[in-house]
């Protein structure tokens, strides 16, 4: 048998035929998409949080809360506290949950779409298709991503339907993070970091109505106060347009503190 | 100049085939030892699946560490044999005819180890299919999937084109002492080679045309590997230059590997006839260019952060890890690569007392040794760099990264050797068409003259 030119050629172009359709195939554009349940009575609300740094002690509660609410082990703080020395020599206590960027970097890098968000805004993980590259955590400025490097401790009772809104237990070998308790706010309850603040300092926030709310009920106008305070948003400059607020300061209101 | 080709075609013959059937006598220790560092790391990879990647020294700051330098050092490595043999042939350089198989052996097999990296480091491997059923475009993970594997397929067709000739050859003259499973092997492989003048013109046509295509290939593979870090805001990776960066320290690190292989081969199956000091001086000479290259990126990258120390006040950032890097904890490493992987290597082959055999070799492992280096500055710093108001991330390799990486290091000559107890090892075809070619123009032609200049 002789191989004619055009035998061969057929050959190779066959081969990137076959290359090309796969990469076609493959890519589904766009490149983010939105999941979730469209029927739900929240499906119309955008959440955020607003954190007021004057009001946080340090005390770490919030992070414990989410541990407890999650079933996570101590080196996963889906919110951490992070004590940030100041320029005159004082410190902060900032809480970093997940920003909930509306331009996430871990959703752009996601070569499975493991990562997606969800029609409140929420950037969620779906953990049965994560296959563990841990981009995700390379592209995340904040830090706010855990790989789960170990077999996870077993939770007592009938978890065993983790879900991207609910993730319990998490699953070796995948990336996990904050989801703002979806599965809470979704039943009208506060998501667990804010409902642990004893110093009331965490917020949640819902763009849509434009109301933010704390544990123990205050609420105000979302825009007004962010003015008002002189609100920020950590790297503002790196245009992730995160969902996570702060209001700069330390123990200014411990002593005059008002309620309502 | 000097002739590499002044030998009888019989002995090229010979030579070719030697190692098939006589290996020597040190062939099965060694392929012996070999195996049990590969076993080592075979046990070490089935421990990291059974209890998760927990059993590394990885964590949640610093989460990628030695599997990924592993993979970017590696496929590297692979870019050395392809696209030099490929470059040679394209520029008409008679001298590549004894070493385009020795350096495309290299290429696809230190691709194919390469490409198991970004598996070994997935924390589910096993659902790696997600890959193909839920791939998103916009992800540098899935570039570099298409990208790798659309270059694996063409180093196998690149590698496999001037065989069909040499499998004939070993179709037609080796006795039954080649066994039958080699038998089959040629007579399948030889596709019915006859060496008509229609089929070596079909084949060096395609020859060329998959010349042309794998060097923009390899480019993209490597740009791809480079914007897989490109991509993020980290300090370090957040640069344009990585791409270009990358796929010159590929092929400097690329060539210093076939120098070691071609090197190591030579020695063991008394190659010397065939493949000359002057083939070494050629190669030192790529290596020099390649070298200098890469030692201007490295100046330019360093000179443009440096002069801004960027987030410097705020211990964040590029300034602070450049501080790191050429004054901290990892200055040991980066001065380590400026002197071991680019002044002293560059010095020993320019410079005439060491500019032989040995100096070349020496240079050659020194720039292996100090690229993986480079890699892992490349990918632990940036990942240790503070994100957040928090101290620098730490990163010590476990045993288990470190026995598969060096099960990875011992596979490269293990496979090599098994790869040449098949196929010849030198390219018969190529080197009896680029000889009678020289025969039939007894003056020296203008190529060959561009040739000595190099």
């Amino acid at each position: 048998m002789a191989i004619s030119r055009r035998d061969l050629l057929k050959g190779l172009s066959g081969v990137a035929g076959l290359l090309l359709a796969g990469a076609v195939g493959v890519s589904r554009f766009p490149l983010s998409v939105t999941r979730g349940q469209t029927s739900h009575k929240n499906a119309d609300r955008q959440w955020g949080m607003v954190v007021d740094l004057r009001r946080c002690d340090g005390c770490k509660e919030c992070t414990g809360a989410c541990q407890v609410t999650h079933y996570l082990t101590n080196d996963q703080e889906w919110i951490k506290v992070y004590e940030v020395e100041t320029e005159n020599g004082g410190t902060v206590f900032m809480p970093r949950p997940c920003m909930q960027c509306e331009e996430a970097p871990c959703l752009k890098v996601c070569p499975v779409r493991a990562t997606f968000k969800n029609e409140q805004g929420v950037i969620l993980i779906d953990q049965e298709l994560c296959i563990g590259c841990r981009i995700c955590m390379a592209a995340c400025p904040y830090n706010a991503r855990y790989f789960n490097w170990w077999d996870p401790p077993k939770p007592p009772g009938p978890f065993d339907n983790p879900m991207p809104e609910f993730p319990v237990p998490q699953q070796r070998g995948t990336v996990g993070k904050c989801v703002l308790c979806v599965h809470y706010t979704d039943k009208g309850r506060l998501p667990a970091c804010v409902e642990a603040c004893r110093m009331d300092a965490i917020y949640i926030a819902d763009l849509t109505t434009g109301v933010m709310t704390n544990r123990s009920g205050e609420t105000y106008q979302l825009q007004q106060y962010l003015q008002e305070n002189d609100a920020f948003r950590y790297k503002e400059e790196l245009n992730t347009s995160p969902r996570v607020w702060y209001v700069y300061g330390h123990g200014q209101s411990l002593d005059r503190k008002t309620k309502g | 100049m000097d002739r590499p080709l002044e030998v009888g075609t019989q002995d090229i013959r010979a030579a070719a085939v030697a190692p098939i059937l006589q290996p020597g006598p040190m062939f099965w220790p060694l392929a012996l030892f070999l195996s049990l560092v590969v076993l080592a790391g075979a046990v070490a990879m089935f421990q990291q699946l059974m209890f998760g990647l927990g059993v590394t020294g990885l964590n949640n700051e610093v989460s990628w560490g030695f599997y990924i330098t592993d993979m970017v050092f590696f496929i590297g490595l692979s870019y050395g044999g392809a696209v030099t043999s490929a470059m040679l042939r394209l520029t008409n350089a008679p001298w590549r005819a004894p070493l385009v198989r020795l350096a495309e052996a290299t290429a696809l097999v230190t691709l194919l180890i390469g490409s198991l990296f970004p598996i070994i480091d997935l924390g589910r491997p096993d659902r790696m299919m997600n890959l193909l059923l839920h791939g998103q475009v916009g992800s540098p993970v899935l570039w570099d999937v298409v990208a790798v594997n659309t270059y694996m397929v063409a180093t196998v067709i690149f590698l496999f084109l001037p065989l069909i000739p040499d499998m004939a050859f070993c179709r037609d003259h080796l006795g039954p002492a080649a066994g039958r499973l080699r038998k089959l092997l040629f007579d399948r492989l030889s596709l019915g080679w006859r060496g008509t003048p229609g089929e070596k013109n079909i084949l060096e046509r395609n020859m060329t045309l998959v010349a042309i295509v794998i060097i923009p290939l390899a480019v993209s593979v490597h740009s791809v590997l480079a914007w897989l870090f490109g991509m993020t805001v980290r300090p370090g990776w957040n640069s344009t230059i990585y791409a270009p960066y990358f796929v010159v320290g590929a092929l400097f690190s690329g060539v210093a590997a076939v120098i070691i292989i071609v090197a190591a081969f030579r020695k063991a199956y008394h190659l010397e006839a065939f493949i000359t000091e002057q083939h070494f001086k050629y190669l030192a000479n790529m290596l020099l260019a390649l070298g200098m290259g890469y030692g201007y990126f490295l100046f330019a990258e360093v000179l443009t952060e440096g002069y801004k120390m960027e987030g410097m006040s705020m211990g964040e950032g590029s300034g602070p890890l450049l501080e790191e890097l050429m004054l901290g904890r990892y200055a040991p490493l980066f001065w380590g690569f400026v002197a071991g992987g680019l002044a002293i290597p560059l010095a020993l082959v320019s410079l005439p007392p060491t500019r032989n055999v040995s100096g070349i070799v020496a240079a050659s492992c020194l720039i292996v040794v100090a690229m993986w280096l480079k890699r892992f500055l490349i990918v632990v710093p940036s990942m240790a760099t503070p994100m957040m108001p928090i101290g620098w991330g730490a990163y010590w390799p476990s045993r288990v990264e470190v026995a598969i990486t060096l099960a990875a290091v011992a596979a490269v000559p293990l496979l090599l050797m098994l790869f040449f107890r098949i196929f010849p090892i030198l390219s018969i075809y190529e080197m009896e068409e680029i000889a009678e070619h020289e025969e039939s123009e007894q003056e020296p032609a203008p190529e060959a003259a561009g040739v000595a200049a190099w």
